[in-house]
């Protein structure tokens, strides 16, 4: 008995341990940006006379309503048509096709570990021929097809699940298919839905080598190839290179604290899945 | 027909997107092309580049240095929490834990690289910290350190995947029945066979997963390096991404930068492999 509570009593330590070192960062973030513009602030310490109006400078310099503008319309962009195509395919995939069509759900499978790197070369030029560089469409385009092998594996996944007599209880021509898709498959599947949109969400809203590469204008990009942008032109200002980053991460935050149990679980799936 | 109505806008969203442009970077990597000019056959020179240049050679090893730090630490450590407190944590406490543990995962890597750069600077928290406890002797400006950088990039990573290993390790241990515990314990083990005969073997998947998570991140890595050290100082932290980004877009040699991708590539998936492998045997 003895030796469990020490037991419970080492694991809350070490638990504890991790989430101070976790934390550092953010409050050492959060000190540094209280300190006087333009100083060089000295380790963790709170500021004598805290200067909140970091922020405000930060928001305004950082142009953040646009920034947030910005982002919001590239995940509009990307997430719901992701989802949407995903979902269809792994249907299909999963409870229309044989085994002879084993070799498409492999194609889609082998872009999971592929790094986005290996193609971002010719991304640029074929967004380039597109006539697309500089605009949120040289994002929101690659992404959607970038996306594909993870969502329609884990689509596909969810529909495996699903028994079949649900589906062969009729069988049906295209039309009513589509219907039976859309009525009953995809009502049972939100929670896969679910957790595919908040996977998708926060992967785009923090990508950052698609913007680095295909668009300037920090002001088409998205949060983190914004805050890229804002390092590169303040990185010298420590405050209020802080106060911006922390603006920055703000709305994911505060997002990620109101849906805490859909996203913890979106990500634990999300990996073991992946 | 019908399947193939529900599956062709994504097969064709992937295919032109990933495929296309993946068949393109194997066909430039044959080429000596400046992007802008006459591209010209360049056989397997830069496959040949890639290979025996010092430089890149330098390069790839340090993404697997990084493996070391984005991988081993995490699933050390990981595995030590997990094996303590092998139980749900359930309550407020659980709830605070798993939310604090996930931050890195949420915010882009990008703020995580700015965090750090503070963190690591020559008035930072590190130092302050080294400083405190009487070791001003190692006070650096750690990113700046031709020896210290690659280390200190891997610390990086190794905070942003911490917490989702340790959650995912906590969360499998849970799985394995407490049963074994009991009979172990009855038999007189020792909590080191506990862990290398229970624990171990019954975190297998899990360990598979954290391992392949980590593995990709390292090798693949760009963000954190970009922002927080740009590959410098030297190229002691350069990555295969970063100089792929700057060889097509820098230094315009698109066919060498398009040869390293596809190596990169490569290497991603034959160290994934064995992993899967290994996931799967005994199951």
């Amino acid at each position: 008995m003895k030796t469990a509570l020490s037991n419970t009593l080492v694991a809350r330590g070490l638990i504890i341990l991790l989430m101070i070192v976790t934390l550092l960062p953010f409050i050492a973030m959060f000190s540094a940006a209280l300190a006087p513009q333009g100083t060089y602030p000295n380790g963790l310490q709170w500021p004598a006379d805290p200067q909140w109006g970091n922020f405000v400078r930060a928001f305004e310099v950082s142009k953040m309503d646009q920034l947030l503008l910005s982002s919001t319309l590239i995940v509009l962009g990307v997430v719901p048509i992701s989802v949407l195509i995903a979902t269809m395919a792994g249907y299909g995939l999963a409870k229309l096709t044989t085994n002879k069509y084993k070799w498409l759900y492999l194609a889609f499978v082998f872009g999971l570990t592929l790094p986005f790197e290996a193609v971002i070369t010719p991304l640029y030029y074929e967004v380039r021929a597109l006539g697309l560089l500089n605009t949120r469409f040289a994002i929101i385009l690659p992404l959607i097809g970038l996306y594909m092998p993870f969502g329609v594996y884990w689509m596909r996944a969810h529909f495996l699940n699903v028994p079949h007599d649900l589906t062969e209880a009729a069988q049906l021509d295209g039309a009513t298919r589509w219907k039976e898709f859309w009525l009953v498959q995809v009502p049972l599947a939100r929670p896969a839905i679910m957790s595919l949109t908040i996977l998708l969400f926060l992967w785009t809203w923090n990508q950052f080598l698609l913007p680095v590469v295909l668009v300037q204008d920090p002001m088409q990009r998205t949060m983190a190839g914004a805050l890229g942008a804002f390092q590169g032109q303040w990185g010298t200002d420590i405050p209020l290179l802080c106060a911006g980053a922390l603006l920055i991460l703000a709305p994911t935050i505060v997002l990620f604290l109101m849906f805490q149990r859909q996203f913890v679980a979106a990500l634990m799936q999300g990996a073991v899945k992946g | 027909m019908t399947a193939w109505l529900f599956i062709a806008p994504a097969a064709i969203a992937y295919a032109a997107f990933v495929l296309v442009p993946l068949a393109m970077s194997f066909y430039y990597s044959f080429l000596r092309w400046d992007g802008i000019g006459e591209a010209r056959f360049h056989g397997l020179t830069n496959y040949l580049t890639v290979l025996t240049d010092p430089k890149l050679l330098q390069i790839i090893g340090n993404a697997f240095q990084l493996v070391g730090y984005f991988t081993i630490i995490p699933v050390l450590l990981g595995l030590a929490v997990a094996s303590v407190i092998r139980g749900h944590m359930a309550g407020p406490f659980g709830t605070a834990t798993r939310t604090i543990l996930f931050l890195p995962q949420v915010i882009p890597l990008v703020a995580a690289g700015i965090a750090w750069s503070w963190m690591f600077a020559s008035t930072g928290v590190v130092n302050q910290g080294l400083r405190a406890i009487g070791m001003s002797d190692w006070a650096r400006g750690w990113l700046g350190d031709f020896v210290w950088a690659l280390p200190a990039v891997g610390i990086i990573g190794a905070w942003v995947l911490l917490g989702l290993c340790t959650m995912l390790l906590v969360t499998g241990i849970t799985k394995i029945d407490p049963s074994l515990y009991e009979a172990a314990r009855l038999d007189g083990a020792r909590p080191w066979h506990e862990f290398r005969y229970i624990t171990l073997p019954g975190l297998r998947q899990e360990i598979a997963v954290c391992v392949t998570l980590t593995v990709i991140s390292a090798l693949a890595s760009f963000d954190i390096v970009y922002i927080s050290t740009l590959g410098g100082p030297g190229i002691t932290t350069t990555v295969p991404g970063l100089e792929i980004y700057r060889l097509a877009f820098a230094h315009r040699q698109v066919g060498l930068a398009s040869a390293l991708a596809i190596v990169l590539m490569v290497l991603v998936l034959i160290s994934i492999a064995p992993i899967q492998w290994f996931a799967r045997e005994k199951k």
